[in-house]
């Protein structure tokens, strides 16, 4: 091989920056994230908690379609409780504290979703008032 | 070939560290802008499009013009433009990146830019705009590359090239076409709201980028050793001089259908342009001095190419003085003119009128200076070939 | 090159191609399933049957539209006052100072910035020093529409709202250069600081989305008045209902009165009327 020295060293360092996030600490990815469940004591959501995890982007996606695009307000009932389709009229008026709930693992998985840009949360609502 | 771009004399590398350090600043200027939206431009409400679509707009007639070097040469077998094909090439390549990085700077939400190709809509100009301009670019890098490989080993070009070739003719038309679309299609434009915008867009393209490829030319002959030829630049002349009387001719004709009819739709934008438009007690003139020096320079280039050809007489240094003063014309006209004077008066007969801030001036040199660094490379490229194959 | 490392070269890119292909190609089929059921909603839209013009009807479904009774509001300036807070209030549509970046979804304009098409010569007092509210004219056939490149504006088949997909807006303002009226506006920064309280049941929208009057369908859909409609109520000043339906109070009200709409020269039709 020519250049041999150039090209093994060269490697080695882009080996270690590619898996420089999985080294750096140490292996581990830290603790599990604990998002708390509703200040309101609410057990129930629209789906069991583990589909919920799975597909809620999904899920607000359609609701998105449904009430922007298709006019499609019609509420849904979920174990006798009525739902409107939408994040901040329904999923926040339970999940009321983003910080400790959608905040703890969108930053364990390093997401960063958008939807709060618009969509207004309890605590901006508070902020305001207190202007 | 690449690699040719790799080895060059000091004034190459100054060149290309003053664009880089422009490149830069235009980097710096647009986080500034990411980070906080829009506002910091100039646009406003009623002038909502600004320097970075009025520049793209000018620019895909750039790419467009590299028409006027293809044509001749695989349709008319001119075998006189047989090496400066590729310069209208990579010229297209260079513009059209520029006009990609424009729509960036410009959008409102840049990381949902691929909205366009999730969703479709074909009743949209933009959505052609984009599937143009894009089609235009591959075919540019296809041909220039395939046929400049072919240059340098010194056989001649795959048939199956030819296609694309022929191709990308209606294609340089399309663009610049479906761009002038985008404007003369709006009811509620009276100043763009004209048949004649996409032929005056298409006159004014292959006046602007047979232009810049002869500035280029006169550029390359000083500093790189490359000599187009005489009776080359002279055809570029003829052919830019004719599309700039016909430019000149349409503009004449606005005038006229304004002016005479004195239908204010009509009217106030060119009122706007040229002579200041009075409203509520404010005179609106901050274009006025662009406009007329504009003017200056376009008749002063053809009369620079006109005399030229009368006299017989042909001089490289003159030459590239007319091309300076017909690209800056023409520039005035479509990336200053054309889209600001299209929003004055707004729909409800107000004016706000649009002044770029340093941050917008900022990032628009920036793009400007990625274009010439790119086109810088390219041109550094076929160079190399050229010079390679002349041993 | 050499002909080995010429090979491996040619197989590499093969293989790099259809990796990232086949995933592409997979996902494209499946989404051009969801694709064509939206397409289903949206290209009854985009066909140009309501190009016919002319003032023909839609012929079938719901056509929302307003008829603003300026009457009310010559005597009354204060009234078109309160229907613009009550929009402002209720879409938390931000309040900036700077005119250049200022965002309208209806608001107060001249006789002459309104109606330009008509004659402005020796008007009546009246006409001269009073103000007219501007808003989206929510068109049946709106330019607006046809520019946008994502459909993020679009026209809702069920009521011919011309209704805005913030998710989906990219902020081309393509649309404003498109609207003959001047009825859109862009947000050039965060519009929350401008914000002076927030209706909780409606979202902000962010900086680089264009926005505009969206004749309330949230409040429509919980069978509320649009919110200046609601603000002028018993005045008749605006009077909002189905165009298509000839019992409606709306069609009595242009049956019985004249009524002008703004540029139709522009061939947009819209679907607000004003009794001046």
């Amino acid at each position: 091989m020519y250049n041999k020295g150039l090209i093994v060293s060269g490697l080695v360092i882009f080996v270690l920056l590619v898996t420089f996030p999985i080294w750096f600490n140490g292996l581990d990815a830290g603790p599990l994230p604990k998002p708390e469940l509703p200040p309101g004591g609410e057990k129930e959501c629209v789906a069991p908690a583990a589909e919920m995890r799975d597909s809620h982007m999904q899920l607000l996606n359609e609701w998105r379609d449904d009430v922007l695009r298709n006019s499609d307000r019609v509420t849904i009932t979920v174990g006798g409780k009525e739902y409107q389709k939408g994040l901040q009229i329904a999923c926040m008026q339970c999940h009321s504290n983003k910080e400790k709930f959608c905040d703890t693992c969108h930053e364990y998985a390093a997401v960063s979703p958008t939807c709060w840009d618009c969509h207004i949360t309890p605590t901006e609502l508070v902020k305001k008032e207190a202007q | 070939m690449i690699e040719k771009t790799l080895k060059g004399k000091p004034a190459y590398w100054i060149w290309l560290a003053i664009l880089g350090s422009l490149i830069a600043i235009g980097w710096a200027c647009y986080f500034r802008q990411y980070a906080y939206g829009l506002g910091l431009t100039g646009m406003s409400r009623d002038v909502s499009w600004g320097l970075y679509i009025s520049q793209f707009t000018f620019l895909v007639g750039v790419a467009a013009g590299g028409l006027m070097l293809v044509l001749p040469y695989y349709i008319h077998n001119y075998k006189v433009f047989g090496r400066i094909t590729i310069l209208g090439e990579f010229l297209a390549i260079a513009a059209l990146v520029m006009c990609l990085m424009f729509i960036m700077a410009d959008l409102g939400q840049p990381l949902r830019g691929l909205n366009v190709l999730f969703f479709p809509t074909p009743h949209s100009m933009l959505f052609w705009d984009m599937c143009v301009l894009w089609g235009y670019l591959l075919l540019n890098l296809l041909c220039g590359w395939v046929i400049l490989t072919a240059e340098r080993k010194q056989v001649p070009p795959p048939k199956w090239i030819y296609f694309f070739v022929y191709l990308s003719l209606p294609f340089a038309v399309s663009i610049h076409t479906v761009t002038a679309m985008l404007y003369c299609g709006l009811p509620g434009r009276h100043f763009w709201l004209s048949a004649i915008i996409a032929p005056r867009f298409l006159a004014s393209a292959f006046a602007a980028g047979p232009s810049l490829i002869l500035i280029a030319c006169a550029v390359m002959k000083k500093f790189a050793n490359f000599d187009v030829g005489e009776e080359a630049v002279k055809k570029l002349t003829t052919i830019i001089m004719y599309a700039v009387i016909i430019n000149t001719f349409f503009f004449l004709l606005e005038f006229f259908v304004g002016y005479y009819s004195e239908v204010p739709g009509h009217m106030h934008a060119l009122e706007y342009l040229f002579f200041g438009l009075e409203h509520h007690g404010e005179v609106y003139n901050n274009l006025v001095p662009f406009m007329w020096t504009a003017t200056l320079f376009n008749f002063a280039g053809l009369g620079i190419l006109a005399y030229m050809k009368i006299s017989k007489m042909f001089d490289f240094r003159l030459v590239t003085v007319a091309a300076v003063l017909i690209f800056l014309a023409l520039w005035a006209d479509k990336g200053l003119g054309f889209v600001f004077a299209g929003f004055v008066p707004n729909p409800l007969e107000e004016v706000t009128e649009y002044v770029p801030t340093l941050n917008e001036l900022g990032i628009t040199i920036g793009v400007w200076a990625t274009g010439f660094f790119l086109l810088t490379l390219l041109y550094k490229i076929a160079l190399g070939v050229e010079h390679e194959v002349e041993e | 090159m050499d002909n080995k490392r010429r090979k491996f070269l040619k197989m590499a890119g093969a293989t790099v191609l259809a990796g990232i292909s086949a995933p592409a190609l997979v996902k494209l089929s499946s989404t051009s399933a969801v694709a064509s059921g939206e397409g289903g909603h949206e290209a009854p839209a985009a066909s140009p049957g309501n190009a016919g013009g002319h003032g023909e009807e839609q012929p079938s479904g719901v056509r929302l539209g307003m008829v603003i009774d300026m009457r009310n509001f010559y005597q009354d300036q204060g009234l078109l006052d309160k229907a613009i807070a009550a929009c402002v209030k209720a879409h938390n549509v931000p309040q900036i100072p700077d005119p250049k970046s200022e965002i309208k979804w209806i608001w107060k304009t001249g006789f002459g910035n309104l109606f330009p098409e008509h004659s402005q010569k020796l008007r009546s007092e009246k006409i001269k020093n009073s103000q007219f509210p501007a808003l989206c004219n929510h068109c049946d056939n709106p330019s607006c529409v046809k520019a946008c490149p994502t459909k993020a504006t679009f026209v809702v088949e069920k009521n011919g709202i011309v209704a805005m997909d913030f998710h989906r807006c990219i902020g081309c303002r393509f649309c404003m250069a498109a609207c003959p009226y001047g009825a859109r506006s862009f947000n050039w920064q965060d519009p929350r600081p401008f914000i002076k309280e927030y209706n909780a049941d409606f979202p902000t929208r962010m900086r680089g989305v264009v926005e505009k009057c969206n004749f309330c369908g949230e409040r429509l859909a919980l069978g509320l008045e649009p919110a200046c409609v609601e603000a002028c109520k018993g005045t008749g000043a605006i009077v909002f209902g189905d165009l298509n339906d000839s019992h409606s109070e709306i069609r009595k009200v242009l049956d019985q009165e004249f009524t002008i709409q703004r540029k139709p020269s522009a061939g947009t039709m819209p679907s607000v009327f004003y009794i001046v």
